[in-house]
């Protein structure tokens, strides 16, 4: 077909910080469909990259942490908002990623996905400015002072994202994370990151600040270790590391994690479409409770 | 000055009856170790022998924890309603005999009677009575309809307030329709055997709640042992991650409530008397051994001399000696070790360059004694600015502005408690806002109440105990 026009190919990059690097190691890796057909090639990120998306994410957890409840609520359902415009480009991607490409069935299962991963945005947006009247607590201490409990958030969280739940998975495990006013270092699943990477395009024109949320792309087993083991994270969630194949990886990184007492969300059997709940959200917030004097 | 000298004051001893050798409780019953070690725990007042007590060994932690899951499938049965009314038995036989456990408590730990007479032990009833009623009421908890217990827990906790630390580790968890194998502190292990004692009294079935004394290799057993299902621990850091290393991989649940170097924050327009009993009630409350002790006070440097001189006053009135002694302030350092480790860093505070205070006071000659020690000229680089001393020794640092304040104040490891002394109400939240630390006393320090969520960010622990919050750590969610 003399008229068929050659389609421009995406060059897939890390989200660092609010921008678009490749990986300092110079590192790809070839991401290919469930049939083996090449699709692109994602970085293959180097603990280097790890750590400066750590540096990124502290960076920019005084002013997410600091913002208003009601502004981040207001910044994830933008997000919502930009992925239903690019809506039939991750339902291509989610079927290219977990099925078949062009098969029919495999588009609408993509597309059932996508949805509900747009709709999950949109429903955590919602609990911005509500986690903290479920999770919080006027306490009615014995003596005469004003006691107050709130959630706050941990702080730099490392994310490993669902392996198998290439994009649905992604959304849900991030959006709890960051909803609440903490950072995320996110580790896209491994053999089908090219929704995560094409997320960031998506967080990095949602009014998401930079550094809020970084996303690496390459072997979980290589980045789980350095960042397990990071001193300036303060949790890591291992739902990807979930299963008989990562099993020995999320022990390696619960024990490294007790270094500096980071928080622990075990891997375990999730349904990534049913209804989430607000464990994920409290796994990653911190209570204080302020005590004052009552008096004239 | 000595027209107005104390006399002594002392509490009987009479009130309580120590036997001369414990067994660890099991199922119901004392029991000695299978290989019959036993170790002796004293008074560090005195350094007196008080009694013998059972080193339990791994034969003797397997059997507790067989005996509690025995027991879990009643205990947890159970209607919360009459989960509750044991615990409300419990709450008030400890009432009853609360001179009695405050004296014991003062002997084993070294602590004043003042304190364990007037803290502890009203704390402890209120903190059976607190999660008592939450026992019929954990579908409303916000945990679910029919929220789970765990089922064993393993618990291990320190020797600063040995039956406090029970009660807000045992209270929650039979709420919640768990079963407990407790292990005391090394040198504490006497108020918890008395509490068994309690158990019986309230007719708490049996295995429900066992106590197995030893070391810090019967508290290894315990979180290894593959039979427990929780396991809760307060006490140091450096255990604290061995603890979560253990249990690394396996289905335990785990909250730590751990070390601590709290910065007390006093600003220029702060009630100085008022700043100053709170900084000594903040650093010299059960002589410093407190997790969340307000160790770095932060002082704006413009009032530093005037605040200075008002505490070394304040200081100079401590009386430190005999815990029985109701007028005393300050007792006895809970052991050897321990004394020790303070003597070591407050060296190294010298060494550093830092510059040693302490008022002139006549120290007994038997015993663990240390007297309140201040710092001045202490750097944040300085080892008494970063470790914790868990003795009654203060460093003071000072700053210019609120931003530096913060910036100083979270500049450690720790986050378990910080304190601001101001007026400006504005300028207290927005300091509490950065904090990062699991409680923040304004204008007041070391305050606790059962209804009160307490525990730590960072490396001071995960988790939380009191209050509606501390349901969480013994329920399946």
């Amino acid at each position: 077909m003399s008229d068929a026009r050659l389609s421009v190919l995406k060059t897939y990059k890390l989200f660092v910080g609010g921008k678009f690097p490749r990986s300092e190691s110079g590192r790809v890796y070839e991401v290919t469909d469930s049939q083996g057909k090449w699709l692109a090639n994602a970085p293959l990120a180097s603990r280097k990259d790890a750590r400066d998306a750590v540096v990124a994410a502290r960076k920019a957890f005084g002013g997410w942490s600091g913002a208003t409840a009601y502004n981040r609520g207001q910044v994830l359902y933008r997000v919502a908002e930009m992925l239903e415009g690019r809506r039939e480009q991750f339902v291509a991607e989610v079927a290219d990623a977990e099925g078949r490409s062009g098969k029919k069935s495999d588009t609408a299962k993509a597309a059932a996905q996508v949805d509900a991963a747009i709709d999950r945005w949109v429903w955590y947006a919602g609990w911005s400015d509500k986690i903290a009247q479920i999770a919080g607590s006027a306490n009615p201490v014995a003596g005469p002072y004003f006691n107050l409990s709130t959630p706050e958030p941990t702080g730099v969280v490392a994310v490993l994202a669902p392996q198998e739940s290439s994009f649905l998975g992604l959304v849900s495990v991030l959006a709890p994370v960051i909803v609440t006013g903490n950072t995320a270092v996110v580790v896209a699943s491994e053999k089908s990151p090219l929704p995560a990477l094409s997320l960031a395009e998506v967080l990095a024109t949602s009014d998401v600040p930079g550094g809020v949320v970084n996303v690496l792309s390459g072997r979980t087993g290589e980045l789980v270790g350095p960042l397990a083991a990071h001193q300036d994270v303060n949790a890591i969630d291992l739902a990807g590391a979930y299963g008989e194949l990562h099993g020995e990886l999320a022990v390696a990184a619960e024990k490294a994690a007790a270094d500096n007492l980071k928080r622990v969300l075990r891997p375990a059997e999730v349904d990534w479409a049913a209804a989430p709940g607000t464990d994920r959200m409290l796994s990653f917030l911190e209570t204080k409770t302020v005590w004052h004097p009552i008096g004239i | 000055m000595n027209a107005f000298e104390y006399a002594p004051a002392p509490e009987s001893r009479a009130v309580v009856d120590i036997a001369p050798s414990y067994g660890l409780f099991i199922d119901g019953e004392f029991v000695d170790a299978a290989d019959g070690k036993a170790f002796k725990t004293l008074s560090p007042a005195s350094e007196e022998v008080l009694s013998e007590v059972a080193q339990a060994g791994a034969e003797d932690v397997d059997r507790a924890v067989k005996a509690a899951r025995r027991a879990f499938e009643k205990w947890s049965a159970l209607p919360g309603a009459e989960r509750a009314k044991y615990l409300f038995r419990i709450a008030r036989i400890i009432q009853e005999r609360s001179r009695e456990l405050a004296v014991l408590e003062s002997l084993d730990n070294g602590k004043p009677i003042r304190e364990s007479r007037d803290f502890d032990l009203p704390t402890v009833a209120a903190h059976f009575f607190y999660y008592a009623g939450w026992a019929d009421k954990l579908d409303h908890a916000g945990y679910g309809a029919d929220p789970r217990p765990l089922g064993v827990a393993g618990q291990v906790i320190p020797w600063n307030f040995p039956l406090l630390m029970l009660a807000w580790k045992v209270a929650p968890a039979l709420a919640c329709g768990n079963t407990v194998v407790l292990k005391p502190a090394e040198t504490t292990p006497l108020s918890a055997l008395f509490f068994a004692d309690v158990c019986r009294q309230a007719g708490l079935p049996q295995g429900v709640v066992n106590i197995v004394t030893g070391d810090g290799s019967t508290g290894a057993e315990l979180v290894a042992h593959p039979g427990i299902d929780k396991v809760a621990f307060t006490g140091s850091t450096e255990v604290g991650k061995a603890i979560a290393r253990t249990v690394a991989g396996t289905r335990k649940k785990l909250t730590l409530e751990l070390g601590g170097k709290a910065a007390n924050i006093v600003f220029e327009d702060a009630p100085i008397d008022q700043a100053v009993e709170g900084i000594v009630t903040g650093i010299f409350f059960n002589q410093g051994h407190v997790c969340c002790a307000g160790s770095r006070l932060l002082v704006q440097e413009s009032i530093q001399d005037e605040l200075l001189e008002a505490l070394k006053r304040r200081m100079s009135t401590l009386r430190v000696g005999d815990p029985l002694d109701k007028n005393t302030d300050i007792g006895a350092i809970n052991s050897a070790e321990q004394l020790a480790r303070i003597t070591a860093l407050a060296e190294a505070g010298e060494a550093e360059g830092a510059e040693r205070w302490a008022p002139s006071c006549e120290l007994p000659d038997t015993g663990y004694w240390f007297a309140p020690t201040l710092f001045t000229g202490v750097t944040q680089a300085h080892r008494v600015a970063r470790e914790e001393i868990f003795g009654p020794v203060l460093s003071v640092l000072t700053f210019r502005t609120p931003a530096e304040a913060v910036e100083k104040a979270n500049n450690t490891p720790y986050g378990l408690s910080a304190g601001i002394w101001t007026e400006k109400g504005s300028r207290i939240l927005w300091m509490a806002d950065r904090l990062r630390a699991g409680v923040v006393w304004a204008n007041t320090f070391n305050k606790f109440d059962p209804a009160s969520p307490f525990g730590g960010y960072k490396e001071s622990g995960f988790g939380r105990e009191g209050g509606r919050h501390g349901l969480e750590a013994y329920l399946d969610v």
